[in-house]
């Protein structure tokens, strides 16, 4: 294995190359910008990655492999971990066996999300220690890092990227392998294994104690970084932020956390005092200002304006000026579109024509919402089309609920639309419903990704296909109908006027590749 | 004196921004320097607004160029140099696609070679590494014609 020969590399690609290179058994995970190359690549490297249909069952496979004592990653965006909490919460009671780093990659400033939620809350919210990487160097030692401090403690940890740590190309220096990836074997211990309440109150003051060994351990780790310099001016910060603050202020004394739950909070404090001022330099939430406030340290924060979006150097500067002033509006990009051939096109202009009160998902059918289609009239997360259209159809009166229809992607179907079914059927309301499944044959959205329905897997192995229409029609969904929106337009817009008029229960595949996928395929 | 070099790159999702970021980012890197590339993409697919930084020197720190800070912004479509030009310093060079001659152009996709070579005119980088970066970026049977595109900007 080459380690010697540094490498220009994008944060995921390093994260990628450090589970390689540390012999992680199993990397699982649900694709989401920013996240989704990390797999791809650990599986172009030759690591054993796969594709699961939503971020919960990834986490639990990734939770039951390490219960069995192999080194696994667990990859998702932010909002994932919130379809992963209930694993999370609970695995942080019951430990693992092998090493277990979950990645949260967050997109401050949502270049490709619905929210900028700030998953360091989850840290603390589960008890789960997690680094924070400043570059791709970082991101390759920190995995590294994470999966020593989870193999230690038998604790799972989060490594919590950030879009631009993600995206960005940096120079890496891997090294060679010191600790051989362990061979996985099952050792029963039922009292940490099953979280029965006997069995997980005991469990929970174990987790707390394991927190407090970390935070004795933390306030020594060679980890957090401290950087003297002028005394009239100290910074505390982590990830990205530490970049942007060191250029903004070269002269200032920095405590860089790579650690940040739990806190060393004993080196904070002797930090802070060694400077005249100490200001908490940080992207997001006020978490750590707030943190560090809570242990009686006296640090400056930020303005709330700053908690939107992301930093960069000039936002630094004028946190540093307390300058709170409104910024320059900067001029605003040609928004994306969907492509021009996109099959999902069609079933819009259908929609808009028809003057349906669309319930709406997430996918590159999301832009259904822009003109000239004006056709989603709801997008809330991942799945919550078919429910969320449920919920209206109980309510609004007949001729309302008559127009609701609720639109989802293939993916998203497998991810998180399945229970939506489920629940339309067994609390069908009085005028039925209509669910319309755009069948692309990929995740388009996050870059043309395998899922359960494509029949492939990660690696383009052949794979079962699971079918939508079956699963409809095993449901009890008579009326399931698959159409190819190219060559039966007219009778889609007949098929679906005709599933408003009725009060059954309906489903319409609406099925025709993705034209980007075919072109991909065909290279 | 750390001096850092400064070049954004901008266009439309398709037209090629990634890749020509790509190219100079390894040529740069095979040059030996510390560099850092940063983008934001992620529905670039759909004809959407795209732009890449990318920053060189001796030791590069927030991968971000700051605003009025390139010394080089690379367009590949003219229509998107009104909302990229905040990038550019006082006295930087913008560089936009009426720079080709775009009839000379044998494949008129490789514009944004073709004005990587322009740019290559400002830059203290080895032909050779450029060269190889194209060589490494884009598939086989392209080289030739990038070669040229890439050419017709250096001349
Ligand atoms: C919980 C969660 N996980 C992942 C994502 C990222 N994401 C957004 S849409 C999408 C899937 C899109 O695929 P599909 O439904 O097939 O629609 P398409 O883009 O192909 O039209 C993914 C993975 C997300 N927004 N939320
Ligand atoms: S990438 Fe595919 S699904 Fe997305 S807009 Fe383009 S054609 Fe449509």
């Amino acid at each position: 294995m080459n380690t010697s020969k540094k490498q220009l590399l994008s944060g995921n690609e390093a994260i990628a190359l450090a589970a390689y290179h540390w012999g992680v058994k199993l990397g699982t995970g649900y694709p989401g910008t920013p996240s989704t190359e990390i797999l791809e690549n650990f599986s172009r490297l030759g690591g054993k990655a796969q594709w699961a249909p939503n971020e919960k069952v990834a986490l639990e496979v990734g939770i039951g492999a390490a219960y069995s004592g192999a080194r696994t990653l667990v990859t998702m965006k932010h909002v994932g971990v919130n379809v992963a909490a209930d694993p999370l919460f609970t695995a942080a009671y019951t430990g693992v066996s092998g090493g277990l780093v979950l990645i949260s990659a967050d997109d401050p400033g949502m270049a490709s999300s619905q929210n900028e939620q700030d998953n360091r809350h989850y840290a603390r919210a589960a008890g789960v220690v997690m680094l924070e990487p400043a570059d791709s160097q970082e991101s390759y030692d920190f995995l590294i890092a994470g999966l020593e401090i989870s193999e230690k403690w038998k604790m799972p940890v989060i490594l919590r990227l950030t879009t631009r740590i993600c995206h960005s190309k940096t120079i890496v220096q891997p090294r060679p392998c010191d600790s051989p990836s362990p061979e996985p074997s099952y050792q029963t211990d039922r009292a940490m294994r099953v979280m029965v309440p006997a069995n997980a109150r005991p469990a929970h003051k174990k987790l707390r104690q394991k927190l407090s060994e970390v935070a004795l351990w933390n306030e020594t780790s060679a980890l957090n970084q401290a950087i003297s310099g002028d005394k009239s001016l100290g910074i505390i910060t982590s990830g990205i932020s530490f970049m942007h603050a060191l250029e903004a202020a070269p002269q200032a004394g920095f405590l860089k956390l790579g650690i940040t739950y739990p806190l060393p909070i004993e080196k904070i404090r002797q930090f802070a005092n060694s400077y005249e001022r100490c200001v908490v330099i940080e992207e997001g939430d006020p978490y750590l200002v707030e943190s560090i406030r809570a242990a009686g340290v006296m640090v400056e924060g930020k303005d709330e304006m700053y908690r939107f979006g992301e930093l960069n150097v000039e936002r630094v500067k004028r946190i540093l000026a307390k300058d709170a002033s409104p910024e320059a509006i900067l001029p605003k990009g040609k928004p994306p579109q969907l492509c021009q051939g996109c099959p999902h096109r069609i079933t819009f202009e259908i929609l808009r024509d028809m003057n349906c009160i669309v319930s709406g998902d997430i996918g590159c059918y999301t832009l259904g919402v822009l003109p000239p289609f004006s056709a989603i009239d709801t997008c809330l997360c991942m799945g919550a089309s078919i429910s969320v259209g449920l919920g209206m159809r109980h309510v609004l009166d007949e001729k309302q609920a008559r127009k609701i229809v609720s639109v989802i992607g293939d993916s998203t179907f497998m991810h998180s639309g399945i229970t939506g079914l489920v629940e339309m059927v067994y609390n069908r309301p009085q005028t039925g419903h209509l669910v319309i499944v755009l069948d692309n044959n990929t995740t388009a959205m996050t870059g043309l990704q395998e899922h359960p329905g494509t029949g492939y897997s990660l690696d383009r192995q052949s794979a079962h296909q699971v079918s939508i229409e079956e699963l409809s029609r095993s449901l009890g969904i008579e009326k399931t109908y698959v159409m190819d929106p190219r060559k039966e337009i007219e009778s889609l817009k007949e098929r679906i006027a005709e599933c408003l008029a009725g009060s059954d229960p309906a489903v319409i595949v609406v099925r025709s590749p993705c034209i980007l996928s075919v072109k991909a395929r065909k290279k | 004196m750390n001096k850092i070099t400064n070049v954004t790159i901008a266009g439309l999702g398709g037209q090629g921004v990634l890749k020509a970021s790509d190219i100079l980012t390894a040529a740069v890197f095979s040059s030996g320097c510390d560099i850092k590339k940063s983008e934001v993409h992620g529905m670039s697919q759909r004809g959407g607004s795209v732009s890449s930084d990318i920053r060189f020197g001796a030791k590069v720190l927030s991968p971000m160029i700051p605003r009025g800070t390139a010394d080089y912004l690379v367009v590949l479509t003219e229509d998107q140099v009104d909302n990229n030009i905040d990038t550019l310093r006082e006295g930087g060079t913008l560089i936009k696609p009426d720079t080709i001659d775009s009839e000379k152009l044998t494949n008129k996709r490789s514009i944004n070679v073709a004005l990587l070579g322009v740019l290559s005119k400002h830059l203290d980088i080895a032909e050779s590494c450029w060269h190889e970066a194209i060589r490494n970026h884009l598939p086989e049977k392209l080289f030739d014609v990038n070669i040229e595109a890439f050419n017709l900007g250096r001349r």
